[in-house]
């Protein structure tokens, strides 16, 4: 299995089931069924294939690793595949979601299912592609490529005002973008290839990094989304179908921290040195600020995406106080956000098939009727809170940590938000779960079914194993990131001496 | 030393030309004799000629100049040729179903495309101030008669006349300037020009010269500030004419510019290059934002194609052997996206006839899913988005901009290229996010041809790129 170029199997693997998905015809309900089924089968069996990128890969190695290497475009630009402990697991958590979102359109989209389905797994493909790519040129045809298919799965299948939606997604994403091609030129020019790992050890002038590190903020920011360009992501969560919700918030929104992670830190640490506290501020508001947005939300989606913002300023903030706990804790923060979020997104989408409003206000008592479901809701609302003993608290704790190291102020209004974030999260699940079961509507509402239950059992356990023996994620991550630090701080010291000798003479 | 006395030059370097001009006049001769029974088959002949034409460019490359040094063929101007065929060729066989439909079958439309791409290829060769204005005036006069060829339709006859008309004026500032670049070198020849501007210098007369040579080029690319015929003249041109006026003629006419500037004008490249600057920067700004408000596809498409001259400008403005591979790296693409397009636009057809508006594609996804699909794709290509051609396209020309340092406009061209997908992605949305209108009828194979060619190579230019990125980086190289 060692020869084989697993990377390229697991990226190419969706597109070949969007071309046999394709090739079926007919519109009568058995053509659908199959469709999902191909689906499901496809990336299925993608998440068992990418299983034995885990179970190759050498935790103890700091490096690429599996890496992959075509020529592409004149000798300097190449097609270049490689994992690294940053890098790999984000690549199980697209494999692993994205079953789940297939089970959570199965009855929720009855409309051009084939084309859903296509749009789905082209995309898997290229989220696959961006977290597995070594080439700055291929990484962004991967990151951007993935706007096409999104941008249809919320246009066509979304809401009411998913044609807004839809076009500020693609227009906001697409001008950070952009800009960071523009930097992906300069850097072209300045080091003679797009390699990523040539590009690493590249020592910019830091006056470049400086430039540099602002058009990829442009792009990683937006993605991500940072406060204050993160208003296109309520409107897209709550105007796209469940399961594009799910892949919003649970990996389009990671690529934001693991660019920060792949690129702004290792290759221009000067600027994102100078950068560091520029990025605390605008954690920090994101936190603060948007779990207040959240509070006084009436829609549920749009509630879990200002939270959804919230936490990401938990990821921003651990990644750039450069210290491993930190940087440890964002990349936790960001698979336990992937899962948990996900996890809340089709707890939404399931009330959601049955009464067709994400109004707070039009639930309220679900626990007489629905209790397996108030418990999976519980559970994943916990999680998002950050309860100790689920995933979500030892990403917030690390990062916390992380920034206490390094600026008391910031970990100590970041760790307001802890209880912010469960002040919202708690009137949210009382207001929908508790209470008395009065509305006529909601009086013959259904508890979960089997399939639902296959959905959000995985992810419990996940949420739930991960909050009390975290040591799988961290154990891979650990010497890559260890490296990434080692390295940050060695460029940011051989940069001030530099400088220091150019005062001195 | 004495040039060889020989009755004729040789001519092996001009055979394909020579086989076009033969052609053509073989061809109008049937026509003429002919009547108007003999139109498919002057179509057929014509399509078939420039078909040969290819082949002959391609298996019996002789490079060499000719005429005294006024005509030369390299890698570069056989690289543009082919392309410049391709899109005539193209252009006579998308007509054939509308003609037919429309019943404005003249046998004088395709020789009259043969012999404006005869033009075309003189003037992508031309190294001469006057070889360039001979070769532009046969194009042009042949564009002229077949903008105007509907000619019981007042729209086609008033697109003909308005083009003629401002034609006429840019030819005469192509004059002007041409004549007083030779008035203050003493030189018609490129390369003597550019050795005496190296010698000399440049003069306020010079610069007078080059500013109304730039003027008169720029205005057959459709540049900003020498535009405005462009959205008219699609628009009233019969459909298949506009789609031959959105290729071939532009990537000519950008092949003679990038001739023009980098071989003659090199040594003044300051000069000019704040010139293609402006005329850069301001058509890639009108062609985004003036889309935005059409209504019609064709003026759209007349938009659109202003800002992808920009686009491709800003390759030239670079003037580095990276910047003329963008150049053609970029014509190459923009050469497949025009034609799929308008591939579709003359697919765009009712039972009662033609329709024009961008809201008659609503529900195109569902009513005809392969046509969606691929002009889908073609309008991500055409915004920039990768994994498509169009991202390509632009990656190599602000990549030669970047180089030069160029930055500032490569940031207004990124930008204005978000501002561009904007109206690129109405109409995706009008296609896939609207209810359904009425269906077309079917789509006629030739159209199907060309809409499935120009898919598949947007979508799987990837796939390519290399191969295709190697040959113009070697046509670009013959220049440095």
């Amino acid at each position: 299995m060692n020869d084989w170029p697993l990377l390229s199997i697991v990226t190419v693997l969706p597109f070949v089931g969007a071309l046999f998905a394709l090739v079926v015809q007919g519109q009568d309900d058995s053509a659908k069924n199959n469709m999902r089924m191909v689906a499901l089968l496809t990336t299925g069996f993608t998440f068992l294939v990418s299983l034995f990128i885990w179970v190759g890969f050498d935790p103890s190695n700091p490096g690429f690793q599996m890496v992959e290497s075509v020529e592409w475009l004149d000798g300097k630009i190449g097609y270049k595949m490689g994992v690294d402990g940053i890098s790999m697991l984000f690549v199980i958590l697209t494999t692993f979601l994205m079953p789940f979102c297939i089970l959570a359109s199965w009855n929720a989209v009855q409309v051009r299912v084939k084309e859903y389905m296509v749009a789905f797994l082209v995309l898997e493909a290229l989220m696959i592609g961006v977290f597995c790519a070594l080439d700055l040129l291929v990484f962004y045809v991967f990151f951007e490529g993935g706007l096409i298919p999104m941008f249809l799965i919320i246009g066509v299948w979304g809401g009411k005002r998913r044609v807004y939606a839809s076009f500020k997604f693609f227009l906001y994403t697409l001008t950070g973008s952009l800009l960071m091609l523009v930097a992906i030129l300069a850097m072209y020019w300045d080091a003679e290839t797009t390699d990523i790992q040539v590009l690493m050890n590249h020592p910019f002038s830091p006056e470049m990094q400086f430039w540099l590190w602002i058009a990829f903020f442009a792009s990683f920011a937006v993605k991500m989304p940072m406060w204050p360009v993160h208003t296109w992501l309520p409107d897209a969560h709550v105007e796209a179908p469940t399961g594009g919700s799910v892949i919003l918030a649970g990996i389009l929104l990671k690529m934001g921290g693991y660019g920060f992670l792949r690129f702004s830190l290792p290759m221009f640490p000067v600027a994102s040195e100078y950068f560091a506290s520029f990025v605390f501020i605008l954690s920090v508001v994101a936190i603060v600020y948007t779990s207040l947005v959240a509070f006084a939300q009436e829609d549920m989606k749009k509630l879990i995406a200002y939270s959804s913002v919230a936490h990401m300023g938990y990821v921003t903030m651990g990644i750039f106080t450069m210290t491993a706990q930190g940087v440890q804790g964002g990349i936790f923060q960001m698979l336990s956000h992937g899962i948990v979020s996900a996890a809340l997104f089709l707890c939404v989408g399931v009330i959601y098939d049955r009464m067709h409003t994400r109004e707070i206000s039009a639930y309220g008592g679900l626990v007489n009727r629905m209790p397996w479901y108030a418990m999976a809701f519980m559970i994943f609302t916990m999680a998002n809170v950050g309860l100790p003993g689920t995933s979500g608290f030892i990403g917030e704790f690390l990062t916390l940590m992380g920034a206490f190291e390094t600026n008391t102020w910031v970990a100590t209004t970041a760790a307001l938000g802890l209880i912010f974030s469960a002040v919202y999260a708690l009137y949210l699940y009382r207001r929908v779960i508790f209470g008395s079961l009065e509305k006529e509507s909601l009086k013959s509402i259904l508890d979960l079914s089997t399939r639902e239950k296959v959905i959000l059992v995985p992810l419990i356990a996940l949420t739930i194993l991960f909050g009390l023996y975290p040591a799988p994620i961290l154990n891979v991550t650990a010497a890559s990131v260890d490296h990434l630090i080692t390295n940050y701080h060695a460029a940011i010291e051989t940069a001030q001496k530099t400088a220091a000798l150019i005062v001195v003479q | 030393m004495q040039p060889e006395l020989t009755l004729l030059p040789d001519l092996m370097s001009a055979l394909p030309e020579i086989f076009l001009a033969v052609g053509a006049l073989v061809l109008l001769m049937i026509g003429a004799f002919g009547g108007e029974r003999a139109t498919p088959a002057v179509t057929g002949m014509s399509a078939a000629l420039i078909a040969l034409a290819v082949i002959v460019l391609l298996f019996m490359p002789v490079d060499g100049a000719s005429f005294g040094g006024a005509f030369v063929q390299n890698a570069f101007a056989r690289y543009v040729k082919i392309l410049t065929l391709i899109g005539s060729g193209l252009a006579i066989a998308m007509s054939v179903a509308y003609g037919r439909a429309e019943k404005f079958e003249r046998f004088e439309y395709p020789v009259l495309i043969v012999l404006g791409t005869l033009g075309m290829m003189l003037m992508i060769s031309a190294t001469d101030l006057i070889a360039v204005y001979l070769g532009l005036e046969l194009m042009s006069l042949s564009l002229y008669v077949v903008a105007s060829i509907n000619r019981d339709s007042v729209r086609s006859t008033e697109a003909g006349l308005k083009y003629f008309v401002l034609g006429a004026l840019s030819s005469g500032m192509l004059l002007y300037g041409m004549s007083l670049v030779y008035g203050f070198t003493g030189q018609t020849s490129f390369v003597a020009i550019a050795e005496t501007l190296a010698r000399d210098g440049s003069s306020l007369g010079l610069t007078f010269g080059l500013v109304f040579m730039l003027a008169g080029m720029v205005f057959k690319i459709s540049a900003v500030p020498f535009h405005m015929w462009t959205p008219d003249v699609y628009e009233g041109a019969p459909t298949p004419v506009t789609a031959y006026f959105a290729a071939a003629p532009k990537i000519a006419a950008m092949a003679m510019i990038t001739r023009v500037v980098i071989t003659a004008f090199e040594p003044v490249v300051l000069e000019w290059q704040q010139v293609i600057v402006f005329v850069s920067i301001a058509s890639m700004a009108l062609g985004a934002f003036a889309a935005i408000g059409q209504k019609n596809i064709k003026r759209l498409m007349a938009y659109s194609s202003i800002g992808h001259m920009g686009y491709a400008l800003v390759g030239l403005v670079a003037g580095s052997q990276a910047g003329v591979r963008g150049v053609i790296v970029y014509m190459s693409i923009y050469l497949a996206m025009t034609l799929g397009t308008f591939a579709c636009i003359l697919a765009m057809r009712r039972k009662e006839g033609m329709v024009e508006e961008i809201s008659d594609l609503a529900g195109l996804s569902r009513t005809n899913p392969m046509m969606a699909f691929l002009l889908a794709m073609l309008m991500f290509s055409l915004a920039g988005i990768p994994p498509l051609a169009g991202f390509f396209g632009k990656f190599y020309v602000f990549l030669a901009a970047v180089e030069a340092e160029f930055y500032t406009l490569a940031v207004i061209g990124v930008l204005t290229s978000v501002v561009s997908a904007f109206y690129y992605l109405r109409i995706v949305k009008i296609m896939y996010f609207d209810e359904p209108v009425t269906g077309f009828v079917p789509m006629p194979s030739e159209l199907k041809v060309v809409l499935g060619l120009a898919g598949i190579f947007v979508i799987f230019f990837v796939a390519i790129a290399g191969p295709l990125v190697g040959a113009a980086g070697t046509a670009a190289k013959t220049f440095f």
